[in-house]
């Protein structure tokens, strides 16, 4: 009996003791393979009485059991130290820098669009758009300009070199007002547009430039007032401007186009010497707006005495500007990529009412 | 229009503040765009009388004074001025006082060892001209120890207001007063005129022979004036609004052009010969006009001539020749009124404005003509004296008896304010309208508002005096519901491409839609030259959006950025249309220098087709329909550019690497490529059944792969296979894609090996070995007719 204990001891220990998988292999061999110990005294038990049998037999299968549970986890042992070993010497600097992916970003003029459309989409307002390259009716004589209106002349609007044998200069609009004639030409109210574009005055100098943006709004129905006028600017700008104490003053002015018109003032507050609207503090000009003319509604074949509406204009730019910061408005049009990353937009900020009108 | 508070009391009776009349101003349509008290800068000088003048011990061009302030002591002043003498009256600055014309402080200070405690000012310091021989000498009867501004009549407050070009009206202070005096801030002064019979007949022939131009022309000839410096009063009235003195009769018309927006003339009697009228200019004709400019003239042009020659540019500047001086003696005023539009062009034409024109151009008001000329005779006898003419009336100014039909509920209809009948009568009424009250009201337009002409307006004269502020925020009438969708298919389609180039790593930017004839002409030329363009850099309507764009790229590259990736939607300027497009430029490195790849790599033209590819699917264009067709315009590589097409017809898009010609046209040391998508020829989204996907049916069986190696001739473009191999059983096959393009070993001369790898797609059953060998068969086949084979 004592043999088998001590055959025991002696093939944990050299099981424990096998420095590699090669040498763990031999144990293997040595103890379970063919001529092994442990099998040896396997095949001792047929020869034995059934009463011998019956009290030997549970011991050395017990020890079979136990030299090859421990050549399994000896076996594991092995191969977790080998694998520790490898990857010991696999590793990597992680402090290497991946490459950057290339970071697009949307122009701050597309984005105050897609702001407007989604705010002005909520009131009911469609998208509406035009020519940039007008004739003088649409961009004028529609809007009851008067002919020698000096808006007319040739240090305000740019104008077209004429095709031979073109009767009439065509010029660059300079306003998106043109779109409002257009509309009302071509569908039947009532009209609830926007028309966001490009316009071009002749203006050169620190804060204009030649080429610019601008929204117009048109509301043509049955029994609009200049109140709804008032809503609508407050509601829009609540909205673009992202807080509820934004305050306007309405003030008398001239329009060609408006009969009454109103110049709208927004009240801003200073913060860090800069100007951020809400509150009133001051007051800054920021759109120009009215009761579209009856001339106008007129001009574009609808009865003023059923239709009537109002009509706004902003710069998108300065919009833009206020909402965003920037103070230089010739920046927008120079591509400069440092300034196109500082002031773009991340192409997934697209605004939504849920997610909100702001990036 | 600058006036100031006491210049507008004299129209306006009224007990309002400055601030009161400020506000209203602005609530009313006249916004005020300053306001400035010149006293505020000399509050802190006062009248002080030299008491003694000394000599300065230590220099020989300065005096040592003894002044009294009136405080009590006398202060010690050391001062240059030759005039200081002791008994004259000057204005005294003590230390702490800020001296605005000098920008200096004074404060107590030793003067070659003399103390000094203040300064007598000269009318340069104190900023009230240019003058500075000497110290500002006050009357006898000045005040000792008052405020000098005070004393002076400066203590008047200026009022700018910028009036909008529909208010002839409030070009002068008279017609402010009217519509101050509406809103409730007073009443207005009714204007005196005491007409001047004339002691003699008119020596001059006056007459209008263009009755367009110049309808009426009145006149009379004042005998025996001295013409020397006006009041002092007048002077201040002048200068506290920024005109400079000039002359007593040069002052009188100005005086009641600011004050009643009535625009005259005097002339020079002497310096007339023959019939004063007026006409239209003649072509070669030509005036030295007051300002020291010589303008030529032409017959559309309304002037004032004599027998002689011209005197007047008809409504917007005189003649230096007949211009009165101080020894003109006879003088003839004119009081004309001049057609609005035909004033407009002929100031347009010559560039021409002045305060005449403004006014004229508006439209004066055509009854205050008469009233005009006696108001001028009045005052120009008071500063001038002489003897008055009988009047020359010429023609007979235009009469604007308008009468506008006005129902009063349209204040609320239109201009959503509530203002009772009574209340929008007596608006009415104080602005000058007649009132017929009735169902419909009949109402009478003055002569000075020749903008009304329509119930709107009537509603902004009734709501402004009332108060925009009153107007109450009325919501829109809003659709039941969610909001709807507004964006039309094209914008869309905008807007999907824009975010997808920019979540590709391209920077949107937004360039002028004009560029250099040159740099249009390196696309090919614009339709669309500007007339009268700003410079030549910004003349011509782009024909493409890459000109702007490269010309970005080369900035950018100025600043020391090389890499990189522009795009721009906007539109092009064709000929038969603005077509919207985006336009991409890529320059510089695809990859830039990195640990991992070691080398940078440049863009080429597949990096531009990839973008162009990837924006058109945003599109939801059908790209594996897309066909690669050469003859892209000459700005690109010949050889390395390639039009993409739905079909042969329908180009979509553009791209390649950029023409060397075209890089040399924009100073571009390259590598630079470039795409235009041309958003309009993007087929409309065919939108049959709404938002419902198709039944989802994965095929069951796995998808077997299958590579085969090629060669072909060199000159073969791989697309011609690939489509070949496709369409060689277009039900097994799932996908062809090329893997490899080999020339050099192995491969023949003058030809090249394309590997593609081929998808098969089972559809019930697996294929049987023979069916794979079949298609294998047709794919070599259909290879073979694209002239490939199969490579051993």
């Amino acid at each position: 009996m004592a043999d088998l204990d001590q055959l025991s001891a002696d093939l944990l220990s050299r099981i424990g003791a096998a420095a590699d998988l090669q040498a763990l292999e031999a144990e293997r061999v040595a103890a379970l393979g063919k001529q092994g110990a442990v099998t040896q005294l396997l095949k001792t038990l047929g020869g034995m009485t059934p009463e011998a049998r019956q009290a030997e037999g549970p011991r050395i299968h017990a020890l079979r059991e136990r030299v090859s549970e421990a050549i399994a986890a000896r076996k594991a042992a092995l191969e977790a130290a080998a694998l520790e070993r490898r990857l010991a010497t696999e590793g990597l600097d992680m402090t290497l820098p991946v490459a950057p992916a290339a970071a697009g970003t949307v122009h701050p003029v597309s984005q105050v669009l897609d702001e407007l459309a989604e705010i002005f989409a909520d009131l009911g307002f469609s998208v509406a758009t035009g020519p940039e390259i007008e004739d003088d009716w649409h961009n004028f004589s529609a809007l009851n300009f008067p002919p020698d209106h000096p808006a007319r002349a040739m240090h305000d609007t740019f104008y077209l070199q004429p095709e031979a044998g073109a009767i009439e200069r065509l010029l660059l609009r300079t306003h998106t007002s043109p779109v409002q004639v257009r509309t009302m030409q071509s569908q039947p109210p009532p009209l609830y547009i926007i028309a966001p574009g490009r316009t071009y005055r002749s203006d050169n100098d620190a804060t204009h430039t030649p080429m610019f943006h601008q929204v117009e709004g048109l509301v043509i129905d049955r029994d609009i007032h200049l109140g709804h006028l008032k809503w609508t600017l407050e509601t829009f700008l609540k909205a673009f401007f992202e807080r509820d104490d934004i305050v306007l003053r309405l003030r008398p002015s001239y329009f060609p186009f408006t009969e009454p018109s109103a110049e709208v003032d927004v009240g801003y507050t200073r913060v860090n010497g800069r100007r951020v609207l809400g509150g009133s503090e001051g007051w800054m000009e920021l759109l120009g707006s009215g009761m579209v003319h009856p001339r106008v509604i007129q001009a574009c074949g609808l009865d003023p005495d059923i239709w009537q509406g109002f009509a706004f204009g902003v710069g998108i730019d300065r919009l833009a500007m206020l909402k965003y910061g920037m103070d230089d408005l010739r920046a927008f049009f120079d591509g400069d990529l440092r300034w196109l990353k500082h002031y773009g937009f991340a192409a997934l900020d697209v605004p939504t009412l849920s997610g909100g009108v702001g990036a | 229009m600058k006036f100031t508070l006491a210049w507008l009391k004299e129209h306006l009776e009224t007990d309002a503040d400055l601030e009161t009349i400020v506000d209203t101003l602005t609530a009313i349509g006249l916004e005020v765009e300053g306001v400035e008290n010149p006293a505020a800068k000399l509050a802190p000088f006062t009248v002080a009388r030299i008491v003694t003048a000394e000599p300065h011990p230590q220099a020989d061009k300065l005096q040592v004074l003894k002044v009294d302030t009136g405080s009590g002591e006398a202060v010690q002043v050391v001062c240059g001025a030759p005039n200081a003498r002791a008994g004259m009256l000057g204005v005294f600055g003590a230390p702490g006082a800020y001296v605005p014309g000098s920008d200096l402080h004074l404060k107590v200070a030793a003067i070659r060892g003399v103390e000094s405690r203040g300064m007598m000012c000269s009318v340069r310091e104190l900023e009230l001209g240019d003058e500075h021989d000497g110290i500002i000498e006050l009357p006898d009867d000045a005040p000792v120890g008052a405020f000098y501004a005070v004393w002076a009549g400066l203590d008047d407050p200026v009022i700018d207001v910028n009036i909008t070009p529909n208010r002839q009206d409030c070009m002068g202070v008279h017609g402010i007063a009217r519509d101050l005096a509406a809103a409730g801030l007073g009443a207005l002064r009714p204007t005196e005129i005491a007409p001047i019979a004339g002691a003699f007949p008119c020596p001059i022939e006056i007459r209008t022979d263009d009755p367009e131009g110049c309808p009426a022309f009145y006149g009379r000839v004042i005998c025996g004036v001295r013409n020397g410096a006006s009041p002092a009063w007048l002077q201040q009235r002048l200068k506290a609004v920024g005109q400079r003195p000039i002359s007593a009769l040069v002052d009188m018309t100005n005086y009641l052009m600011l004050g009643y927006g009535r625009p005259l003339h005097v002339y020079d009697l002497a310096k007339l010969s023959g019939a004063l009228a007026a006409r239209r200019a003649r072509d070669g004709e030509e005036i030295a006009a007051l300002n020291g400019k010589t303008y030529a003239l032409d017959p559309s042009m309304t002037v004032i001539a004599d027998d002689v020659e011209v005197h007047d540019i008809g409504g917007i500047m005189g003649g230096e020749h007949s211009s009165v001086t101080e020894a003109t003696t006879d003088i003839l005023i004119e009081c004309a009124y001049f057609d609005p539009a035909h004033i407009s062009r002929t100031g347009q034409k010559l560039g021409l404005s002045s305060d005449a024109r403004t006014r004229f151009e508006r439209g004066v008001d055509p009854d205050f003509v008469g009233p005009g000329l006696d108001l001028a005779t009045q005052l120009a006898i008071a500063v001038a004296g002489g003897e008055a003419s009988q009047i020359v009336r010429a023609g007979e100014p235009p009469r604007l008896d308008k009468q506008i039909a006005y129902r009063p509920e349209r204040a609320r209809e239109l201009g959503g304010i509530d203002v009772a009948e009574a209340r929008q009568e007596q608006i009415l009424g104080r602005l000058g309208f007649s009132v017929e009250r009735g169902e419909t009201w009949r109402i009478g337009v003055p002569s000075w508002r020749r903008d009304v002409d329509g119930g709107a307006d009537i509603v902004e004269e009734v709501s402004r005096i009332e108060g925009y502020d009153k107007v109450e925020s009325t919501p829109l009438p809003r659709a039941p519901g969610v909001a709807r969708p507004t964006a039309t298919p094209e914008q869309l389609v905008e807007r999907k491409v824009r975010r997808s180039a920019a979540v590709r790593g391209l920077n949107e930017a937004v360039t002028w839609s004009f560029v250099s004839e040159a740099e249009a002409d390196a696309f090919g030329g614009s339709a669309w030259i500007l007339d009268n363009p700003i410079s030549e850099e910004m003349k011509a309507m782009r024909p493409s959006l890459l000109p702007g764009l490269l010309a970005a790229v080369r900035r950018n590259a100025g600043r020391g950025a090389a890499n990189v990736r522009l795009f721009e939607i906007g539109r092009r300027y064709l000929a038969d249309g603005e077509r919207p497009t985006l336009g991409l430029v890529l320059a510089g490195e695809r990859t830039p220098r990195h640990w991992r790849s070691g080398k940078t790599e440049e863009v080429d033209a597949y990096d531009a087709k990839a973008e162009a590819l990837a924006l058109l699917a945003a599109a939801g264009v059908p790209v594996d329909n897309l066909q690669s067709l050469p003859g892209a315009s000459g700005v690109y590589h010949p050889g390395r550019s390639a039009r993409l097409a739905l079909g042969p017809k329908n180009v979509l898009a553009e791209y390649g690497e950029l023409h060397p010609a075209t890089l040399k046209a924009f100073d571009l040391d390259g590598p630079a490529v470039a795409a235009e998508i041309f958003l309009d020829a993007i087929p409309p989204k065919r939108d049959g059944g709404g938002r419902m996907r198709a039944a989802y049916a994965p095929p069951a069986l796995q998808a077997v792969k299958r590579d085969f190696a090629f060669l072909v001739p060199a000159a073969t473009a791989a697309g011609t296979l690939l489509r070949a191999v496709r369409g060689a059983d277009r039900q097994a096959i799932a996908s062809v894609s090329l893997f490899d393009v080999f020339t050099g070993q192995g491969v023949p001369e003058g030809q090249k090996s394309l590997a593609v790898e081929v998808i098969l797609q089972p559809g019930e059953k697996s294929f049987t070995e023979a069916e794979l060998k079949a298609i294998s068969g047709r794919i070599v086949a259909a290879a073979a007719k694209a002239g490939a084979r199969l490579r051993d």
